[in-house]
This record gives C-alpha cells, structure tokens and sequence, in this order.
C-alpha cells in the first residue's frame, strides 16, 4: 500500500508538471514551517526523508544533535490550488524523525500520533470537527488599532462584499485540497469571519487546521487584505474561538451516544466530559497559549469563564448541542474554551489525554450547571465548588507545571520546552507599560 | 485505438513451436493464408497485432505485412520470424515491423518478446480510460480531469473515484468499499469512507457533489447525477 502511494506521488508530480514540493511541518508553538524540494529530490525524500537543521525551529533545538529528518506522509501529497498552473506546486506534510530514523520527541505531530495511539489501543477512534474564528482587517500598521474591512469607510458600499467574496474564494480552496466545509458565516464582530469543518480523525483535522490557517492567510494576502487568528484582536467585541466538536467512535459505533440517556450520552461521553472538565485548567495554557488568549476567556462575549457543562448555554465550556432527531452519529460535545491562536497537533493531544484519563478512571460527570450560574459573582461561585478557568497565561502555566497529565500527553521534551518558552513570553509583557495605565494613572496619580 | 484482444498469425500453418507459444501465452489468435482472409475474419474493434514467419514464403510473408501497413486500420504490432539467413530481408523494411525473433526460435524468447510488444501497446498508445459524466480517469498515468480541468486528488480518494466510475449505478456499502479499496489492513472503520466520500464531493464541488450519491442507509452510488453530461 505504502509503495503504491509512493507511486502515485511520483507520478502526479510528473504528469502535472509540479515544478516544486514544499515539506510542510509544524513547530512547537503552532507555526508552520516549509522548505521546498525539487521534484527529483522527491522519490529520496519519500524514501529516507529530507535532513535539515532543526535547531533554528521553535521547540526543536537539542543540546547534541541538530540534524532531524523531515518524512513525508504521502497521504497528504496535495498540488496548490492557488499556484500558477503552469508552475504547478504541491505540499506533502511531513513526520519529523531523528537521523536514525527513530521518532523525534520535538515533532507536535509524532506527540498527537502517540496519543492517538494510546485511545485507539483502547478501542476509541477520536474525531474532530472544529469551527474556525478570524478576522479580516485592512493592512496592520505597527501600534495601531486594527481596522476591520466592514467599517473602512473607504470603501463602505463594497468592503462587506469583499470579505464574502474572500470567504468564497477561501472555501473553494479549502474544498479543492480535500478540506470539506460545513458551514460559513459572518460573526457577530465587524470583520469576522466563521468556518465550520466537516468531522474527521484528530490527525488529519490537526493537518487540515494548519492547512486552513495557510490557505486564509494566504488568499487574504493576494486580495491585500489581513487576516488574522489572534484570540482578541478588538476590545470590546467577541474575540475568535475554535470551538470543537469531539466524539469518540468505537468502530463504527459512536461510543457517546447512549439511548437510555435524557440527553442521549453514554456512560462513556460523561467520563469523557468528566476528564475534560477536572483538569480543563491544567491543559488551558496549551489550548489557549498566547498573553492574548486570556483577554477572550472573560464573561460577556460567549466564550467560556467556569469549568462547568450544560446542553445549550453558550457560556459553559463543555456544551452539549442537540443532534438532529434520530442522528446518532451526530451525538458529540463542544469543548469551547480553544483558540484558534493554538498548535492544533498539541491542543487535541491534551484533549484527549484529558477526556482519556477520565474514561480510564472512571470520573463521574457533575451534574449540568444551572443557567443562573452565568450570571453570578467569583464569591457566589466558590462557594458553589465551581472553579474558573485561569485567568492569565500565567496562571494557566502555573497549573500546567503541576500536570503529570500534560507532561505525559506532551512529552517531556515539549513540556519543558514549551513552559520555558512561555514564561518568557509572560515575563515580558509583564515589563509593559499598557494604554489602560496611562490612561488611568498618569493624571490621577 | 482500442482494438480487440485478438492476434493474427501468417501463414495459415503455424508451426506446433509458435501454437504452443500462443497458447500458453494465453493469446488468443487466427492463422490466415493471406490479407484478404484478414480482413474477412477481422474483429470489429481491429487486430491486437500480428506474427508473420517468414521462413518458408518469404515472398508472401513480406506481401502480407506490406497489406496489414497499408490498411485504413493498420496493424501496429507485428513481429516477423525470419531465419538467420534472411536477416539482410530486414533491412529497407524497418516499416513493415516492430520487432523481430530469429527461427527456430526459443520459446521463452518469443514469449518475452510477445508480452513486451503487446504491454506497450496497451499502455503505450491506448491508455486505459475510465469516462463517467464530464469525468475521465486515466489509470495509466492516475490522472484525473472533470469538465476537462485536472481533478488533483489523493491516493485513496483517486482509488474510491476509480473503483465507483468503474461501477456506475452499483450501489456498495460502506463495508464493501472498505475492503475492495482499502484491503483488509485499514482499522478506521467505515467512516473512513464517508469522509473521503465528503472530500471528493468537495473536490469535485458543490454543484456536482451529486455524482457521488448517498443511498440512504444501505451506501454510496456513483452517477445517475441530476447535472451530470
């Protein structure tokens, strides 16, 4: 099979003439990486993998050895849509091993294989089907507040034109290189943007998140517009989100769907939510990892606050949506918390590290938050036992330090890394001077 | 041009070395005396190729293969058996044959020789096509082209289109387009069609998602689309 798909590769670069094979690999912060090859380096590169210096990738360096093999997945060989013809390019996703061939511990993706690994030994399948959140702005000038398309002035008849014609233009893509789309709307901030994708398997959604983040990037680009994923780019509108939709299928039996239950979820998908919910705070700084990503989590704008569940509250941070009557394979829950800011092949690990862990262990789920819940104050809340989420970066790796959870489903390689490289971040927008404190302090003190 | 799988082989007479050959090559073939035999007895879709031993009649072998040239429909794959006395015949007559065996031949030789001559043939100068409703797969080459514009698609999802254009109408279940695609190694279940079902809709686009339709609880059809040419 693997030597067929190798075949098939070689040959599609041949007979459409691709003149350039870009390695595309993911580094530990979530960034995608890529350097190209020639079409005649590729039956080698299929082969042995492609050497390079891993030392300059975030999350890569090592102390002794600096040299990894980047291995190319055929299964995600794709020619770019949006390349000239002519000069016809593909991208093929690649596996990041150590010279000897063995896996390579700084790789996100060989982190959610092994993960994946560990509930499929189990029995389970784990399947994903995110709503992706942007924003579209007009070019980004240094220290200015961004300006969304739709409120430009400049153009004001046709700017809302223009997103919608990017977004078309982006789902066409999307669909083109094998990443089908389910829904796609206009949110409720200017300029922003939802995409909604079809379920797949955790890996080949992680692949396809990188994918996305690139393709809207990129079109935005052509058409000199930004685009962006940044958690809370406007103050005082709602920031974006990457709500995902989990289930977990065992065989070809969704094990979250029970028909015994009022709201049709097995024993299985509460201990799931259970997991989720109990160490939610440790996995937080991994899903929401930028100083940023905590100016969204805060109560008003629909994103999540409390660690709690509930059927329909757009508030909670584990929402049970109703499936369409009689759709079993639909029966899923929404874990809102996550930002599109995040590395999706980490976030989706510590996800299922987490919902695992309270499977394995058999966690019961609290019962579903009351709707009031929403409305009260910190004191209240403490007093009815139910936690929040961290309020900072900081707070979020101080609770992640403490994870064995996390540093398992992550490896120790990309724990420590990533808690070093993150500190540094929170330690440096600790040393700024905000608009906020000027504005608030420097005439009244 | 696609032609029949059939073989035409002068002179009438063949040799019991040359019939084995063929049978156990498992060709199938018509000795004729002449040209105007060949044509009466040609198939409707033309002669795959032919062998002509020129050992005997040399004079008529060579008149033979100058008439299967010389056709409307010519003959593209002709081997000549010639004695090694008669190798200067070949010469100036480079048109009237691809290839050529010494007699007494080895049957092996020929044997190689046949297979190769008709194997590039086959993928040579007829490239298999599979063609369904503006859609054309090539299984030479596993390119794909929809409405005439090149359809890049993975492997797997180039061997789901392949295996449904080639059934069109059938309806298969999940579980059968499992083992007949993926073989018996694939663990992700029968969902594992339905998003490469999703992922070709997708790439084929919305308006034409429909050549791959969903029959609702039993599995998947290709054609019969409401748009399709």
């Amino acid at each position: 099979m693997m030597d067929q798909h190798r075949d098939y590769v070689l040959r599609t670069v041949e007979e459409r003439g691709v003149r350039l094979v870009r390695l595309w690999f993911t580094d530990v912060l979530g960034t995608l990486k890529s350097f190209a090859i020639s079409p005649a380096e590729l039956e080698n590169a299929l082969e042995d993998g492609m050497t390079f210096d891993g030392s300059s990738i975030d999350g890569y360096s090592r102390v002794q050895e600096a040299d990894v093999l980047a291995v190319p997945d055929p299964n995600t060989f794709e020619v770019l849509p949006w390349v000239d013809n002519k000069a016809a390019e593909a991208r093929v996703i690649c596996d990041v091993r150590n010279l000897d061939g063995s896996i390579f511990e700084g790789d996100p993706r060989q982190v959610l294989r092994r993960n994946l690994d560990a509930a499929r030994a189990m029995g389970y399948e784990f399947l994903i089907a995110p709503d992706m959140e942007y924003f579209y702005f007009e070019p980004p000038v240094r220290g200015q507040i961004p300006v969304p398309l739709d409120e430009g002035g400049f153009f004001d008849l046709t700017t809302t034109d223009v997103a919608s014609s990017l977004r078309k233009q982006t789902i066409r893509t999307l669909e083109t290189m094998g990443i089908p789309v389910e829904y796609s709307f206009h949110e409720d901030a200017p300029s922003q943007q939802e995409i909604d994708l079809r379920h797949t398997d955790a890996l080949s959604m992680a692949d396809s998140v990188m994918t996305f983040r690139m393709i809207v990037k990129e079109i935005a680009a052509m058409n000199n517009v930004h685009a962006t994923f940044m958690p809370k780019p406007l103050e005082g509108v709602q920031g974006s989100g990457m709500h995902l939709h989990l289930s977990l299928f065992s065989g070809d039996t969704n094990a979250f769907y029970s028909a015994d239950d009022p709201n049709n979820l097995s024993p299985i998908a509460k201990s799931f939510m259970a997991g989720l919910l109990r160490h939610a705070a440790e996995i937080t700084a991994v899903t929401n990892q930028t100083v940023n990503s905590y100016k969204r989590l805060v109560p008003g704008f629909e994103a999540p606050v409390h660690i709690s569940w509930a059927r329909n509250n757009r508030s909670g941070l584990i929402r049970v949506p109703i499936p369409k009557r009689g759709s079993i394979s639909a029966t899923r829950i929404e874990y809102r918390s996550p930002d599109p800011a995040c590395n999706p092949y980490l976030a989706f690990s510590v996800i299922l590290a987490a919902g695992m862990k309270g499977i394995r262990e058999g966690y019961e789920l609290e019962p579903e938050a009351d709707a009031n819940l929403f409305e009260m104050d910190d004191a209240a809340l403490d007093k009815l036992g139910i936690r929040q989420l961290p309020q900072s970066l900081n707070d979020a790796l101080k609770v992640m330090e403490t994870s064995e959870l996390v540093q398992e489903a992550l490896g120790e390689h990309i724990f420590e890394w990533f808690l070093r490289n993150k500190r540094h971040e929170w330690r440096e927008y600790k040393t700024q001077v905000t608009p906020f404190e000027l504005n608030r302090y420097l005439k009244s003190l | 041009m696609a032609t029949s799988d059939m073989i035409v082989v002068f002179p009438a007479n063949p040799t019991p070395d040359l019939v084995r050959t063929l049978d156990l090559g498992g060709y199938r073939w018509k000795a004729v005396s002449g040209a105007d035999e060949a044509g009466k007895c040609e198939p409707q879709a033309g002669w795959m190729g032919a062998i002509i031993t020129c050992d005997e009649d040399p004079e008529n072998a060579w008149a033979f293969a100058r008439a299967l040239r010389k056709r409307d429909n010519a003959v593209d794959s002709v081997i000549v058996l010639v004695s090694g006395t008669q190798l200067g015949d070949l010469e100036l007559r480079d048109d009237l044959f691809d290839d050529f065996c010494l007699t007494p031949f080895h049957p092996r030789e020929l044997e190689a020789r046949l297979r190769h001559l008709f194997s590039s043939t086959e993928s040579g100068l007829r490239p298999e096509l599979v063609e369904h409703s503006g859609l054309i797969l090539n299984l030479e080459t596993y390119q794909a082209t929809f409405n005439g514009h090149a359809l890049d698609l993975t492997f797997m999802e180039y061997e789901l289109l392949k295996f449904l254009a080639q059934n069109p109408g059938k309806v298969f279940t999940r579980e059968m387009l499992l083992s007949r695609v993926w073989g018996y190694e694939y663990y992700g279940g029968a969902r594992t069609v339905d998003v490469h079902v999703r992922r070709l809709r997708a790439k084929l686009g919305e308006e034409h998602a429909n050549l791959i339709q969903t029959v609702r609880s039993v599995g998947y059809r290709f054609g019969q689309s409401r748009w399709g040419s």
